[in-house]
């Protein structure tokens, strides 16, 4: 697989006529998008779309019914091809193991696959943490940080798998709006310094007008619209309208 | 807890799967292992001093009476080897241990950190699963040897103590090594290392199989301890069953 095996190139990930039904209730209903290598693609949508069901089939969490993934044109589902390509994903929770330290969760995909010495592991657990701005922060607990840091320790434990595809659940819900822009730029820095292939799942719109190269838009488990941000603000579907534009617009008749 | 069965199977088998990495593992096992001993030593000191000492009391006066004095050091000891240190032993288990092993894996797997693992290639089974059962499959035998010996004091303790049996400490004990055999002790041993072994796969199942968030904690957390329970029981029948069977043989 010539240079695309080589570690820090994002990968192309392609996905044909996605299927998944759970009892008997049809979440994805055929799913089909592309995302060129190294580039920033976001996935948006209202609660309940489909979209965390999407990323799980592309980290192999959930098998699909119908349908195939493709990265760099080889089928995901199989564990060879799964194994060649360093995948990573950064959960809306951060989903940080609470009994390990930062430090720990950082470096545990090196130290349980024993990859490298526990003095290499600290030097690069320190260099990350450095990346994502938690220096110093590897003898916290998790249960010590706040929901952005989580975020970013789990963004830094992402970063040490040195993924060519990064799977982002919802980044930014949960954080104030300071927080959410610095999450944002973290993702955009990564993509631009390490040519990551990025997917990012988000309700978020200001963080996928920020960010994205290509948005999808999803509702009910089908994609309304594809396209580069300015496409997607001047497409013309009440759907996509009415989720783009969604706001307060009632707050005066209570007072009457 | 039936429809589990098979599940469980398969999970005890991929974790004997495992075994090969249980090295790897080794500051898991020794964590869980010391866990294990810190939480219970205590607890199943005074727990089977008072069973040896209950069954001496209810058992020694009608055999002195009648005077089978010289099988109360027999009836205490047996007991307690074949059946009562390692039942209870396993039971007060399931209550300390396998509940926490059930609120901590289920609270992971809520919390999506065992998501989170396998995205990172690592096995919850590896991680997760092998410590655990590895190290209470050594704790709960250890344990029950000294809950063997602790509840023999007791027994022996009321023996002398008590005015209506009378007999003391040395005779007791002599009486006990007429009638206690290795191969009874090994039978005690080796159940205790089932029972522990069904507590581990038990209580991790459940936690693994966790859904919803809290209340599903909970849920996990008695659906472990009371099927281990019930498991415990049903197959203290069937080990009983097997040993003399295979005693008879003259295999063991």
């Amino acid at each position: 697989m010539n240079d695309t095996t080589q570690p820090l190139s994002g990968v192309d990930l392609v996905v044909r006529g996605l299927r998944k039904s759970f009892d008997g209730q049809e979440v994805l209903k055929g799913i089909d998008f592309e995302v060129k290598p190294g580039e920033i693609f976001v996935i948006m949508g209202p609660s309940g779309s489909g979209k965390s069901v999407l990323l799980k089939h592309l980290i192999g969490l959930e098998l699909p019914d119908a349908g195939e993934i493709l990265i760099n044109g080889e089928p995901i589902q199989t564990p060879e091809i799964a194994a060649k390509y360093r995948m990573a994903m950064v959960f809306q929770s951060g989903a940080l193991l609470n009994s390990l330290t930062v430090g720990e969760n950082v470096g545990l995909y090196l130290s349980e696959h024993r990859l490298k010495s526990p003095e290499e592991i600290s030097k690069i657990v320190a260099e990350k943490l450095e990346d994502v701005g938690l220096k110093g922060a590897e003898d916290k607990m998790p249960g010590d940080l706040s929901g952005g840091m989580k975020k970013r320790a789990a963004i830094a434990r992402a970063l040490v798998i040195e993924p060519q595809l990064i799977l982002y659940d919802e980044p930014t819900s949960e954080l104030d709006p300071l927080s959410a822009v610095v999450i944002g730029e973290e993702i955009l820095e990564l993509n631009r310094r390490i040519h990551v292939t990025s997917l990012v799942v988000s309700h978020d719109r200001d963080l996928a007008f920020g960010i994205a190269d290509h948005i999808a838009v999803i509702n009910e488990g089908r994609i309304l619209k594809i396209g580069t941000p300015d496409e997607v603000k001047q497409f013309n579907d009440p759907l996509v309208r009415k989720f783009l534009n969604a706001d307060f617009k009632h707050e005066t008749k209570s007072s009457t | 807890m039936f429809e589990n069965i098979g599940e469980i199977v398969l999970l005890f088998w991929r974790t004997l799967l495992a075994l090969p990495l249980v090295w790897r593992q080794r500051r898991k096992v020794m964590e869980q292992f010391f866990e294990i001993g810190n939480a219970s030593l205590l607890m199943v000191c005074v727990l089977s001093f008072f069973i040896g000492a209950v069954i001496s009391l209810n058992f020694g006066p009608p055999l002195v009476e009648r005077s089978f004095s010289s099988a109360v050091g027999g009836v205490v000891g047996l007991g307690l080897v074949k059946e009562l240190a390692p039942v209870m032993m396993a039971i007060l288990i399931a209550g300390r241990i396998g509940s926490a092993m059930a609120a901590e894996i289920g609270s992971m797997r809520v919390y999506q950190e065992i998501d989170a693992l396998r995205t990172m290639n690592i096995s919850p089974i590896h991680y997760l699963v092998l410590p655990r059962v590895v190290a209470v499959a050594i704790a709960l035998p250890m344990l029950v040897v000294v809950a063997i010996i602790v509840g023999w004091f007791g027994g022996a303790v009321v023996a002398e103590a008590n005015n209506h049996i009378g007999i003391p400490i040395q005779v007791f004990f002599s009486d006990l090594r007429d009638i206690v055999k290795l191969n009874d002790v090994a039978n005690g041993v080796f159940k205790s290392f089932c029972f522990a072994l069904i507590v581990g796969v038990v209580s991790c199942h459940q936690g693994l199989t966790t859904i919803g968030g809290p209340r599903g904690i909970g849920r996990s957390v008695t659906k472990a301890v009371v099927n281990s329970i019930v498991l415990i029981v049903i197959s203290d029948y069937l080990l009983t069953s097997l040993w003399i069977f295979l005693t008879r043989l003259g295999l063991i």
